[in-house]
Parts: structure tokens; sequence; C-alpha cells
């Protein structure tokens, strides 16, 4: 569905180049008129260091002009009208004015005009800026002859409340820190552990939504050097706020040494290191590793990185054995077996709260600093299910230096 | 079996714990609440009223009581939804570089309870309110197709927003935004009491909203004077059929999808659980295949209210009515299928998000009609600038640039940037204060001379919309404008000094908001004071529908006689050929009697909700025993009407013969301009 | 044209409009809103199990490793069930029947016919229920058989509370006869009734035939 055949894209990005050009220029009359508001095309969104989010910045550029063809003679008529015919003022009196079929055709016709050009800039711009969709061109002169192999994977984990992102090709993986050599297109593949959260850079390129159980796709290039800060753009509890990331656009070579230097951290992202980083905490520091539990990003995806949990893919096979699981097989009897054999029970659902026990009624969460702030329950049970409220402003303690401390 | 076992089967969760009283902000507002509330019912008490609330007010059946009722509850509830929204301006104004005074879960519940606020307990209210009010006037009826239900609508939605309230004071509110996302809601991720009290508020009241949706629809389709095509029925009243149309089209879709919720809060279901085949997804689509239509049920009414106060008070048909008719169906039906522009950035596909981006921008279209035919209604008219007609003005200006932004943000790619940007928290907030508060202030200073009788106060009504008005641009221009630089909504705080002086900017606005907020209350007490200096007659604009042909306030019985239509404009058609109220020959009037069942229900609705709230199971299972109980009792009542006698209709008509007009007020003319004077 | 216009409107006044009924009896006392507006309801609900379909319709493969529809489902009782209640409704058909004959105990009789073969529909899918539970395919078990149970259970819960309004209206009918507010209600539940089994078909057919043969 989002693999617009290359020509066809090439040939709408071509179509789309002169009202490039054109809104670039009318960027600068449009969105930038105030003092106040000058400042803002210096911003992320609106003077981005990746190719994406420019053409998407120019995609606004061009249907804010557009529209504006409509709003701003609407604004001027309102108040001429209102000035010209108030009560008394001499404005011709015309109680029974209330239909002309020349007024209603422009009236119609109007607005639908614009959306034409707009529905048709849509339909074309959504194809090509399709997040799924690899870019056609590099970004830069000097990488032309770069063969699109060669793009750099970064796989993304959204967890509670931090940014995990594993380089499977460099075999590193960092936390809160995304190190990028411009001019080279990245493919990153998105996943969540908890939440839904969106993959946002806003200078790199626009969001997608990263959902546990699934992956989404991105691709991005940047063109220029550049230090900015990506989050997440939906709301993903209390810890929310915290959940940011640097982003460093750097020339290749300073990439391939920063790769090194993270090789040279010495720790290692196995699983007891994972489960620990996977609990709820906040303002958590940028963190290293030298290496990756091999196909960790795939297990994540698949909600089977704690062992003995099967994996999503496997419990979809074996529902298929067993006559289900795919939604396109509907042969009567397809793969029919007998018995009422199932899998055991997996997941760490709670149980609903009808099935619990008068003792197990936790009793109400409010928003109430506790009175002993050493003994809140993000200091002494970090991780906790009950600490996902953050009911109090502890300091963070990494996950990982309590769990050095207990070894 | 301890104590401490037997306290938990009486009150669930529920412990001293869950009493915020360690909270400054908390106990302060609950000291202002408690201290006011006990003087309302001290005065209640000493000046002997409770027996005419109940039976006057309380049980009442009567449409126009139940509308003004339903405009309370959305103002009181205005309050608390802007006291959240003050508290989030100040927070952000604050918080760059530390974090404010509000912790995370104070804050994440501000967020949440200002938008379920502003959207269930405030604008539904309001919106319900002015239709059941003036649209059975309109069409010439003496009230709803089922009057007792529609008692029973409002009580319903007055219970989930006394939950919601309640929730400030026990336990906790939500924290899941205002739709209550899952996974944030799931019950691993919220184990505590906000998500329930969130579901069980708005089952409640939506429960309300959809009965309240049939009734309307029915009354619209069954009920219009003789004479009454649809093709002549007011605009107002159109928009109030498609609105309420897509509120029996989409309620019952978010009911099942808060029901899904709660059915994995509570039974362990795999709805929207990450594991064990749930899907987060689902519910987002279910939530917002309710949710886009909601903004056109709000909206729907609001441009009727426009379209009647823009005709009035031009002194002109309404420029282009059937098209202004098509436009309102078009958009009724379109409405449906843009839900999942909502969330482009799920990952659909280009070609299903390019079709959804497309439809939406199409609904720009006959809004775009809409606006013109307002515009082109005030051509050549003799435009009288009262209130109500400044609020026209004020959001033909302001929606417009709302109309744009949101045409901006169903372009996909553009979507990618600004989704849940503080561009797209501007985008809304634009259309509706711009849109739908505007309109439901235009509404109320143009029908409140209708309902009692005397206008409302002249100066605190343009402190109410300069406040407003300026202040909704200055708050929102800067949020517009931090939105395009990448900030994303529901921050609690932010690292980049540079952006503060915005924030502060729109906290700024805010404060003239509430300058507005304040004089909108202070008129009405002034107005109340000085109602005999400000008393009208019964047609004070010059109004053209049926409304203005009756008596301000209204009699019980709306019409002595069912009026017959022969025009759009009935009443300017009325007036225009000498019609005059007969003044004999009355009949006893056949109305429905006052009911108690409608409260009843609803109080054993919010207890029912409240026990399942805390897990207090005897409890829930008694309150849904008593409302069994009561529904079946209230269906053997078979006496549930009465007759007014016609000495008594005689002598009401009598004493509300037109007092003579009063002294010619200079900035409006003679009650009656016969047409084509000029 | 506005001069036109008020010609026009002092030639109809010279033929005196009436601008009221003298005689009225409008809206009040006729069965008319009451049957529309319960249609209107009826259609709402109808949406309530539009959600629940589409959503079973989402789920309807997600096993989780549980069991699946071939495994669970019990197709001659299904079908038993489904006899019963197409037969409960043609039941109710003969109560209305009646009714237009004003028979009142013809009415209770087979009102009393239908909430039986209600009872033993709810009474079959409880026990069918049970049966699943008690082999482990509980709802919570995966989203299939929370999606399972909750659109049948909520079908199973409109049909309980038909049972309850049956019930009532047998007590209503002995204390006042074919009042015409008995008729109107009665009019409305053999309504809300044929609504059960339409959508109990569609049940049928795509959570059970469509569940087998996938």
């Amino acid at each position: 569905m989002s693999n617009v055949a290359p020509h066809a894209s090439a040939y709408m990005g071509r179509m789309l180049q002169p009202l490039t050009k054109a809104a670039t220029r009318m960027r600068a009359g449009l969105l930038c008129s105030l003092p106040l508001i000058l400042s803002a095309c210096d911003r992320a969104v609106l003077n981005p260091a990746g190719q994406v989010a420019r053409q998407q910045r120019d995609i606004i550029a061009i249907s804010t002009g557009l529209m504006l063809l409509i709003i701003v003679p609407v604004m001027i008529l309102t108040v001429i009208f209102a000035w010209r015919y108030r009560k008394g003022k001499g404005g011709t009196y015309d109680p029974n004015f209330d239909h002309s079929t020349a007024l209603e055709l422009v009236i119609w016709s109007a607005p639908l005009l614009i959306i034409i050009i707009l529905g048709a800039l849509t339909w074309s711009s959504t194809h090509l800026l399709d997040p799924f969709r690899p870019l056609d061109r590099p970004a830069v002169a000097q990488d032309a002859d770069a063969p699109r192999e060669n793009m750099l994977r970064v796989q993304v984990v959204s967890m509670d409340w931090k940014w995990l992102f594993i380089y499977p090709d460099q075999g590193i993986a960092t936390v809160n820190e995304l190190v990028l050599p411009v001019g080279r297109q990245v493919r990153f593949d998105i996943t969540s552990t908890n939440m839904m959260s969106t993959f946002y850079a806003p200078t790199m390129a626009g969001m997608i939504y990263a959902m546990p159980g699934m992956q989404s796709t991105l691709h991005a290039v940047l063109d220029k050097p550049v230090t900015a800060e990506g989050l997440s753009g939906m709301y993903t509890g209390a810890g929310f706020a915290d959940q940011r990331f640097k982003l460093y656009g750097v020339p290749t070579a300073r990439f391939d040494q920063w790769v090194a230097e993270a090789k040279g951290s010495g720790r290692a992202l196995d699983l007891p290191t994972y489960m620990a980083l996977v609990k709820p905490s906040e303002k958590v520091p940028v963190m290293h590793f030298a290496a990756v539990q091999p196909d960790l990003f795939r297990r994540v995806m698949e909600r089977c990185v704690e062992p003995g949990k099967p994996c999503m893919s496997d419990v979809m096979r074996h529902d298929m054995g067993r006559g289900g699981g795919n939604p396109h097989d509907v042969r009567p009897g397809a793969g029919m077996t007998p018995g009422r054999g199932s899998a055991p029970l997996h997941g760490d659902k709670p149980e609903g709260a009808i099935f619990k026990s008068p003792e197990e009624k936790g009793s109400g969460e409010h928003f109430t600093k506790p009175t002993h702030p050493n003994q809140a329950r993000g200091v002494t049970k970090p991780g906790d299910a009950t600490n996902r409220n953050m009911t109090e402003l502890s300091p963070w303690r990494s996950p990982l230096d309590a769990a050095a401390a207990r070894a | 079996m301890t104590i401490e076992h037997i306290a938990k089967i009486i009150f669930g969760r529920l412990t001293l714990e869950s009493f915020p009283i360690h909270e400054p902000i908390l106990l302060g507002t609950f000291a202002v609440v408690a201290l006011g509330g006990l003087g309302v019912v001290g005065a209640i008490t000493k000046f002997k009223l409770w027996g005419w609330l109940w039976r006057e007010w309380f049980t009442t059946v009567d449409h126009k009581k139940i509308g003004i009722m339903y405009i309370i509850l959305g103002t009181i509830m205005l309050l608390r939804g802007f006291a959240d929204a003050l508290m989030m301006r100040a927070q952000q104004a604050i918080a760059f570089g530390n974090e404010g005074y509000l912790p995370a879960h104070h804050f994440d519940q501000v967020f949440t309870a200002h938008g379920t606020i502003m959207i269930f307990f405030v604008a539904i209210p309001l919106v319900s309110g002015i239709i059941n009010f003036v649209m059975p006037l309109q069409i010439g009826a003496r009230d709803v197709a089922f009057p007792y239900l529609n008692s029973l609508s409002f009580w319903l939605t007055a219970a989930g927003a006394a939950l919601v309230m309640a929730s400030l004071f026990i336990g906790e509110f939500s924290t899941a935004g205002w739709l209550n996302y899952v996974p944030v809601s799931n019950l691993q991720n919220s184990p505590g009491v906000g998500p329930d009290y969130y579901l069980w508020a708005l089952q409640i009241a939506g429960v309300g909203t959809s009965l309240s949706a049939i009734n309307m629809v029915t009354t619209i389709i069954k009920m219009r004077a003789p004479g009454m095509t649809m093709m002549k029925m007011p605009v107002f009243c159109w928009t109030a059929l498609c609105s309420q149309v897509l509120a029996v089209a989409i309620f019952p879709i978010l009911t099942a999808a808060f029901a899904m919720l709660m059915l994995d809060r509570y039974l362990g279901f795999n709805f929207f659980t990450n594991d064990l085949g749930g899907n987060p997804m689902m519910y987002w689509n279910l939530v917002w295949i309710w949710g886009h239509p909601e903004v056109y049920v709000l909206i729907l009414p609001v441009f009727g209210i426009y379209s009647e106060v823009t005709s009035t008070f031009t002194g002109k048909r309404l420029f282009g009515y059937s098209s202004m008719v098509y436009a309102t169906v078009v958009i009724t039906i379109l409405s449906y299928l843009v839900w999942l522009h909502h969330f482009f950035t799920m990952g659909s596909g280009a070609s299903v998000n390019s079709f959804f981006g497309i439809a939406t921008m199409v609904i720009s279209i006959p809004t775009g009609a809409k606006i013109f035919n307002w515009l082109f209604t005030m051509y050549r008219g003799s435009i009288r600038f009262d209130l109500p007609m400044m609020w026209v003005v004020a959001f033909m200006l302001t929606f417009v640039v709302g109309g744009m932004t949101g045409v901006l943000l169903a372009v996909p790619p553009a979507d990618f940037v600004l989704h849940n940007s503080l561009f797209l928290v501007a985008h809304f907030h634009n259309v509706i204060i711009g849109g739908v508060v505007f309109g439901l202030f235009a509404g109320i200073e143009y029908w409140f001379p209708k309902a009692f009788g005397f206008k409302l106060n002249e100066f605190w009504g343009k402190v109410h919309f300069w406040g407003w008005v300026i202040g909704y641009w200055v708050a929102w221009t800067p949020i517009y404008i931090v939105g395009l630089m990448g900030t994303t909504r529901r921050m609690r705080y932010l690292e980049d000094p540079t952006l503060q002086p915005y924030f502060v900017i729109a906290a700024i606005g805010a404060v003239i908001i509430l300058i507005g907020i304040i004089g909108f209350l202070i008129g009405f007490v002034v107005s109340i004071r000085d109602r005999e200096k400000l008393k009208v007659g019964n047609d004070p604009w010059d109004g053209r529908t049926l409304e203005w042909s009756t008596t301000s306030p209204p009699p019980a019985y709306n019409f002595a006689f069912t009026p017959v239509v022969h025009d759009l404009d009935a009443w300017y058609d009325m007036k225009c050929r000498g019609y005059e109220r007969p003044s004999g020959g009355f009949k006893p009037i056949h109305m429905p009697r006052n009911t108690g069942a409608g409260v009843i229900l609803s109080g054993l609705a919010a207890v029912l909700g409240f026990a399942m709230i805390w897990y207090m199971w005897w409890l829930a299972a008694l309150a849904f025993l008593g409302l069994l109980v009561v529904a079946i009792g209230h269906t053997f009542n078979y006496d549930r009407d009465y007759y007014i006698p016609a000495e008594e209709v005689e002598r009401i008509e009598a004493g509300h013969r037109p007092p003579p007009p009063p002294e010619p007020r200079p900035d409006h003319g003679p009650a009656l301009e016969p047409a084509g004077a000029k | 044209m506005a001069d036109k216009l008020d010609q026009q409107s002092r030639n109809e006044a010279a033929a005196s409009p009436t601008f009221h009924l003298m005689e009225d009896e409008h809206g009040h006392g006729h069965g008319s809103p009451t049957m529309l507006g319960f249609w209107i309801y009826l259609m709402s609900d109808a949406l309530i199990f539009a959600g629940l379909f589409a959503t079973f319709g989402v789920l309807s493969t997600s096993y989780a490793g549980g069991p699946t529809p071939r495994e669970i489902f019990e197709l001659p009782l299904v079908a038993l069930n489904t006899a019963i209640l197409l037969v409960s409704s043609i039941t109710f058909g003969f109560a209305m029947l009646a009714m237009e004959g004003g028979k009142v105990r013809t009415v209770q009789l087979w009102m009393l016919v239908t909430g039986l073969l209600g009872a033993a529909f709810v009474g079959v899918e409880l026990y069918e229920f049970a049966n699943l539970i008690a082999e482990g395919a509980t709802p919570q078990r995966s989203g299939f058989l929370s999606a399972f149970f909750t659109l049948v259970s909520t079908h199973g819960l409109h049909v309980t509370l038909g049972i309850v309004w049956i019930l009532v209206m047998l007590v209503q009918l002995q204390q006042r006869g074919l009042h015409v507010e008995n008729k109107r209600r009665l009019m409305c539940l053999s309504m809300f009734w044929h609504f059960l089994d339409v959508i109990w078909i569609g049940v049928f057919t795509f959570v059970y035939l469509l569940g087998t043969i996938r």
C-alpha cells in the first residue's frame, strides 16, 4: 500500500518541485511577519535540518497560502459588510434579498476549487512522504552515488519513560541519545514496550507512533550537522515530560568515532540489564552499551523478552496450525485439529478488579506528597507498578546502579 | 476476620488515605466549595425554598425549565473547567528549567479533567440546554415528545457531573487524557480510581445525552406546528436535528467502547490490553468514531444560533436558506468519514491517510458556504450591533482562522509534524472557543429575554464579550506559534527558556478570559437585581421565528393555541400581516405531569457508579436493584398528564397581555418595520 | 422583488389566513411519537451492537494461543438456541394478533409462551458459557474470547431485559387490560423482541457459522 513505484514517485517529486520553491519564498512572507513570530522561524519545524521535515514544512506553507486566498477576502468582507450595513448608516437595505444563483455558485465553487488543488497536493505528498517509503534521492550531492542499501538501520524502543536506540549493524545501543551521520539515509524501526508514544525528532522528520506489539518504520536523512531534541508527541503517562532524547547530526567520521567510543564503554545490554531498564523510570541519563543481546528488538516487539514468554509470531503459528490465526484463510476445515489443546496462559496482565479479595483492594491513589519522602514508593520500590503514578518528585536512580548495588 | 477485612468489604478501596488532606490546593478548593455549598443550602433552608425547588425545578418535565437547568449546570462546570485551564497555564508559564508547582500526577489529572469537563459537562449541557429551551418554541410545540425522558436525560448528565466533581475530593481523576486513552488507562498502568471515575461519569452522562438526542429528533420530526414543512423549519431546528441525529449515531459507539474498557478493568478482559490478543489501536478508532462527529454535534446547533441571530439583527431573511440546510446535511454525513485524521501518524498507509485527509478537507466546502451565507445575510442588511450580533462578527473573524488551521492539519504530511503539537491544541480551541463558545454566549444573550422577560445588562455583557474575544487571541496566538516550533501538548515543563515568553503571554490571555467570565457572572447578578429596569416586551429584538410570538417568559404550555405556519420566518410573516393574539375562546390544555422519577433514578445511577469506582460491591448491587425497582415502579404510574383548565389559561393569557412598549430605545427601532420600507 | 412579495402577502392577508388552530390536541395522546422514538432508540442500540460486531471482527482471530472457534463452538446447541428464539418471535407475533383482536387472555398466554422461550434461550446460553468457562475458555483467556463473550452476552442481557419487560407487561395487562398505553407498550416490546431476533441472526452467522468454517 505504501510502496509507490519509484518512477511514479520521482514524477511526483518533480511535480512538487516548483511548488516547493515557491513555498520556500512564500514562507518568509507568510509565517514570519511579526518580531515574536520571527524567532519561531529559526525553530525545528520551520527551519529543519532534515530533508523530510523540510518538505513537510513546505507543504504547510503551500497549504496555508492556498487557504489564505479565501480566508483573507472573507475576513475583509466581514469587516466591510459589518461597517457598511450597520443600522442607519446609509447602506442599501433590502430585507428580502435572500437568494442569488450567481452568488451561490461562487460560494460553493470557490472553496471547492481550493480543495481540489489541495486534495491533489495531499494525495501526491502523502504518498511521497509516507514514512514507510524509502527516500528517493540522497539529500546531498556528495552522496549521490551512495547505493540505497547503504541505509543506516536504527531500532527505536519507546520505554517508560526513555528511549532506547539499538544500532544493529554497529552492535551498540544507547539510551536517550541518538547520533546520526549527516547525509546518510536512516531507516528507523520503531516499537514500544508498554505505552503508545510517537517517535518525533522535529528537526529531522515527522512523527510516527511507537506501539507495543507493533513495528512502525520511518525513513529520514539529515542534511546538515545539528544538535537538537527529540521527544514523544503522545502523552505516555506520568514520566512523559522527561521522555526526551538528544539528537546529534554529525559528519560520518565523527559518527564512526562515536561508535568506537560507545564500543569502549564496556557495558552490555544483556537480558538482565534490559529487564532492569524496562521498569518505569524518569529523568534517565544518557547511557551507552558496547554490545546488545542479539535479536533483542524483535523480542521486544514480539513481547517475549522475559524467558519463557512465547513470542507473538510463535503464538500466531500455533494458532494457524490449529485452523486459525490467518484471517486470509477461509477454507472450511483448513488445518483443523481434534481436541481442545491450547497453549498455556501467558502475559503479566493483572486480574480484573472483581476477582480481588478484600485484602487486595489497595487504598485509593491520590496525589498527596508522602509524609516521609524517603519512604515514597519511587524510592523504596523503583519499577513497582504503583510507582507509575510518580506520586512524588524523587530523584531518579538508575535501575542499573541499583542492580549493581545489589550484586 | 479482622476489622480491616470487614472495612475493606464495606468501603472497598476507600480509606482515609483516599482523601487528599495533605494537598493544600485541594484543601483550599474544598474549603471554598464547602463554604459556598453550605451558604447556598443554608439560604435555601432559611427561605424555605426546598419544596419550591423540588416541585418547580427538580421534578419538572417542562422543556424550558430543563433547558435552563442544563445551562446552569454547564455554567457551573465551566468555572471548574476554567479553573483547571488557569492551573495549566500557570504551570506552563512557570515551569522552565524547574518543575513548576504541580507534580506529574496532579498536572495530568488537571489536563484530563479540563478536556473531559469542557466537552462533556460544559459544551454538551449548554448546547442541549439551548436546544431544549428554544427548539420546541420554534416549532410551535407545547413540549418535547417525551417530557419525562427529558428530565431523566438532564439528571443523568448532572449525575455524571457530580461524579467528576466528587473525584476532586475523594480519590483522584483519570490521568489518561480527555479520551482516557489506552494503554495509559489500562488496569496495569492506572490501577487507581481515576479511570473508573472517568468511565462511570461519562457512561452515565452519555446515556443521558443519547436519550436526550432520541427525544429531540422525535420532537422535531413529529411535533412541528401545522404548515411547518421541513423546508420551512427555522435553521436552528435543522441544525439541531442534524446534530441530534449525529448524537444518536455516535454515542452508542462511545458507550460500547467505554463498556469494553470497563470489562478490561473490572473483569480482566483483553480488548485493549497489550498482551493476549488485545488491541489498543481499536480503542482509538472507536473513541474517535465518536470523537470527530461529536465536534459537529456541538457546532452544528451553534451554526444555527448564528443563523438566527444574523437574520434577526440584520433585519433580513437568511441568505441561501436551502444551501444552508444542504450544507448542514452534508456536514452531518461527511463527519462520519473523517475520524482517522486524528491518528494519521499511526501508519495506516498513504492511500488510507489521503482518503481521510481529503474527506476532511471536503467538509470545509459546506462550512465555507455557511460562512458566505452569513456574510451575504449581512450584505444589504440593517445591522443592529447588539451583543448577540457582536458575537457573530467576532465568531466569523475568529472561526475562519481555526477552519484554515484545521484543513492544514488534514494534510497528512503536515500532520506528521503537527500531530499532538500545541498547534493542534490551538486549532481546536480556536474552533471550540471561536465557534461553539462564542455562539453559545450569543444564544444566551439572545434568548435570555425570552426565558426571563428582561434583558441582560449591556455593560457587563460587553465586559464579557471583550474579555473573551481579546483573551482568546492573546491566549492562543502564542500557542499556535510554539506549536509551529514543535512543542508538544500535555508537557508539564519545558527545558527551553526561549519559549517562556509565549507561555507567559498565553497565561495573561487566560487571565483576560477570566475577566470575561467574571463579567458574565456579574452580568447575571446585576441583571437580576435590575430586572424591573431591564424588563422588555415579548419580542425585544424584533425576532422572526415563533418563539417570539409567545410571552416572555412563555407560559408552561408555550402557546395557548397551536400556531399555523405559512412562511419560513413565521413570526415575521405574522407581524407583517397584522396578526393579533387571540384573547378568548381558550380550551383546556393537555400537559404532562411532573415526576421525581428522573431525579431518583439518576441519584441511584450516581450511587451505582460511586460504588463500582470504589469496589463496594454490596452497595453497587443495592443501587442496581434500586434502579430496577424504581424504573419498573415508574411504569405502573399511568397518571402522567393533566389538563390546564380553560379559565386558568385565560387568566395566564390576560396577565401576559403585551404591556405598552417601554420608552422607545434609540438603538432599536419600532417592533415592526414593514417589508420594503426603503 | 420586495414589492412583489409584499403584494403577495397583502393578497394572502386579504384571504385572512389562520395563524393558529382553534381545535387542537397536538402531539400528545396518540402513539406515533413513541413508536418513532422507540425505533430511533432501537437504531442506536443496533449501533452498540455494530461497535461490538466490529470489535469482534478485529479480534476474531486473536486467539493468543488459546482455543479457537472450531474447538469450542457446539453448533447443534447454537442451532437449537436459534430455533428457540425464532419461534419466540412467531409466538410474539401471535400475541400482537390477539391484541388487534382485543383478546387480553390470549395476549397474555402468547406473551407467557414467548417469555418462557426467551428464558429457555438464556438458559441454553448460560449452559454454553458455563461449559466454556469450565474448560478454561474464559473471556480472560484471549482477545477473541473477550469479544465473543461480550457480544453474545450483551445480546443475552437484552433478552433477559425483554423477559423482565414481558413479566411486567403481564402484570400490567392483568391490571388494566388493553389500555391504550399498554397497547403502545406492547407494540414497542414487539419491536424490541423482533430486533433481538435480527441481531441474533447476525450473531449466529458472523460469530458461530463464520467462526467454524474459518
